[in-house]
């Protein structure tokens, strides 16, 4: 195979890597923002058992977690990833779709508790005086969080965030533990061919990827560098 | 009766008594002011006024309105009644304002929008906003209007702005800004609400001394016939210039109180002696 051919090749798995990312993401922020709010809740239940739930989710492997999620529905004896299957398959003729489903489904949980962290440090660290302030102004709860407390905890987890996102491109290699052929899987198939090279190769993608969300953090970082919080 | 009247006010945290019983009534277009050493409770009755802390006894009225009633809370002989509401209290709030001791400027707000913001939230909620499939002239109608007392609102506060001599700040972000002139901005971002009654916790409390005295100036040019404030401070010379009334607090209920000439020149208690002795070894 020529670079050419093997850099297409390998851009198929990529592409998996990068919807995995993007579904993570798009799960996985609102997700947190939520279970924040949750473990911040004035009724001690729903904030004990948020607690506890994140405490699970952060303290098992990730990998562990994506056997749990993929193969728990089917000893329950309920297999619904191989109806998502079958459903892909028959309608779309999309191959494994359910494999990776139930990847997704696994990364956005164990992100969204890892992200409800930061979010939970980033709002808890704005002065309460914010939120009196905008209270004695007549703000209603949704505006305060919005108009004033919002922007300000963005600003203080971009760093942790950054940190985050950038750990999250490299795990979405760890879904190639329920055989969805990632980039890295990809690179792994051809050396069935006596190809070694592209594995190593795989890393420039990663790195590529890492470098171009370094050059967006940093943007972001500087376009709200004209106040302090 | 006069234009506030605060009863009987009782605030506990915990095992912690800070208010033990508060009375004291405000004529409209006075200016009261509070003294007291540091931990007398100042702070809970002023938080108390803004709804920010829920006196565990005690009323508010306000324009023969009652706008806060402890009893309501537990009920009489514990038959609950209904609470207000979130939005009741929101309400309510905006007949009070606060300028906090640490400004609370929004820091990602420029000195404009940190007076108009909540003006035209506010603004914002009293028209009513089309139905998403309106039809276009009415949603037209609508972003006009809006536009309308947005600007309404700009001119107000510019006025404001202009008030409290911040015009060449009006671009600015908080961190650009000296301590005094944060504190001038928070005054006229109070203002903007027009509060029946605006309160001041130590507004000079946290700022360098040069800087105390162009905020005193401000305060005292708010001194008018319909302006009714609160003030707590340690400035004893400008509490007297200002005052149309003063109490002095210590321990949770108000020691003494009078006309500056009382309470300042013959204070009758020995408590406010000492204090007042006190503060002026300080200067
Ligand atoms: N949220 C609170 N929780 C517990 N104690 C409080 C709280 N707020 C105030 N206190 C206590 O109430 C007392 C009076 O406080 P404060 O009203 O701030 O007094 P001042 O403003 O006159 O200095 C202090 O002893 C303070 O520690
Ligand atoms: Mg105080």
């Amino acid at each position: 195979m020529t670079f050419g051919e093997v850099t297409l090749y390998l851009l198929d798995g990529f592409k998996l890597t990068c919807l995995l990312f993007a579904l993570t993401l798009v799960l996985a922020l609102p997700l947190g923002l939520i279970i924040a709010f949750c473990s911040m809740s004035k009724f001690k239940p729903l904030s004990s058992v948020t607690k506890v739930v994140v405490w699970i989710v952060r303290g098992i492997p990730l990998m562990l977690q994506i056997f749990i999620i993929y193969y728990v529905p089917g000893f329950l004896g309920y297999n619904v990833f191989a109806k998502v299957d079958s459903y892909f398959f028959s309608t779309v003729g999309l191959v494994d779709a359910g494999r990776f489903v139930s990847v997704t489904i696994a990364f956005a949980i164990n992100y969204a508790c890892y992200f409800s962290e930061i979010f939970r440090g980033g709002i808890q660290s704005i002065p309460k005086g914010q939120s009196e302030a905008a209270q004695v102004l007549g703000m209603k709860k949704s505006e305060i969080f919005f108009k004033v407390i919002l922007l300000q905890v963005i600003k203080n987890i971009i760093p942790p965030m950054s940190n985050e996102v950038i750990t999250l491109v490299k795990d979405t290699a760890l879904s190639r533990v329920v055989l969805v052929v990632e980039l890295i899987k990809k690179a792994e198939l051809l050396m069935t061919q006596a190809l070694i090279w592209p594995l190593f190769y795989s890393g420039v993608f990663y790195l590529i990827f890492v470098g171009l969300l370094t050059i967006l953090f940093n943007y972001l970082e500087r376009k709200l560098s004209y106040f302090k919080v | 009766m006069a234009f506030l009247e605060v009863k009987n006010f009782y605030k506990s945290f915990g095992d912690t008594k800070v208010l033990k019983g508060v009375d004291f009534d405000l004529e409209k277009g006075q200016v009261l002011v509070l003294i007291g050493s540091s931990g007398s409770g100042k702070t809970t009755l002023l938080r108390c006024l803004n709804f920010l802390e829920t006196p565990d006894v005690g009323t508010i009225t306000l324009n023969e309105e009652v706008l806060f009633d402890a009893d309501k809370l537990t009920g009489a002989k514990g038959t609950k009644m209904k609470r207000d509401s979130d939005e009741d209290i929101r309400k309510k709030r905006l007949r009070f304002g606060m300028v906090f001791q640490s400004f609370n400027l929004f820091p990602q707000y420029n000195v404009l929008r940190n007076v108009t913001l909540a003006m035209d939230l506010r603004a914002k909620e009293k028209l009513v906003k089309p139905k998403l499939f309106a039809k276009v002239e009415e949603k037209k109608a609508y972003k006009k209007a809006l536009e309308t007392i947005y600007q309404e609102n700009k001119e107000k506060a510019l006025e404001l702005i202009e008030k409290v001599g911040l015009s060449e700040k009006i671009n600015n972000y908080p961190c650009e800004l000296s301590g005094g002139q944060c504190q001038r901005v928070a005054i006229a971002r109070a203002l903007a609400l027009n509060p029946d009654i605006l309160c001041f916790d130590e507004p000079t409390s946290a700022l360098d001394p040069e800087l105390t005295g162009e905020v005193l100036k401000v305060i005292k040019g708010l001194k008018s016939a319909d302006s009714t404030m609160i003030v707590v401070t340690h400035e004893m010379e400008f509490a007297r210039s200002v005052a149309d009334k003063v109490i002095f607090m210590a321990d949770g209920i108000i020691e003494e109180e009078g006309t500056p000439e009382e309470v300042f020149g013959n204070p009758k208690s020995l408590k406010t002696q000492a204090f007042l002795q006190k503060s002026n070894e300080g200067i």
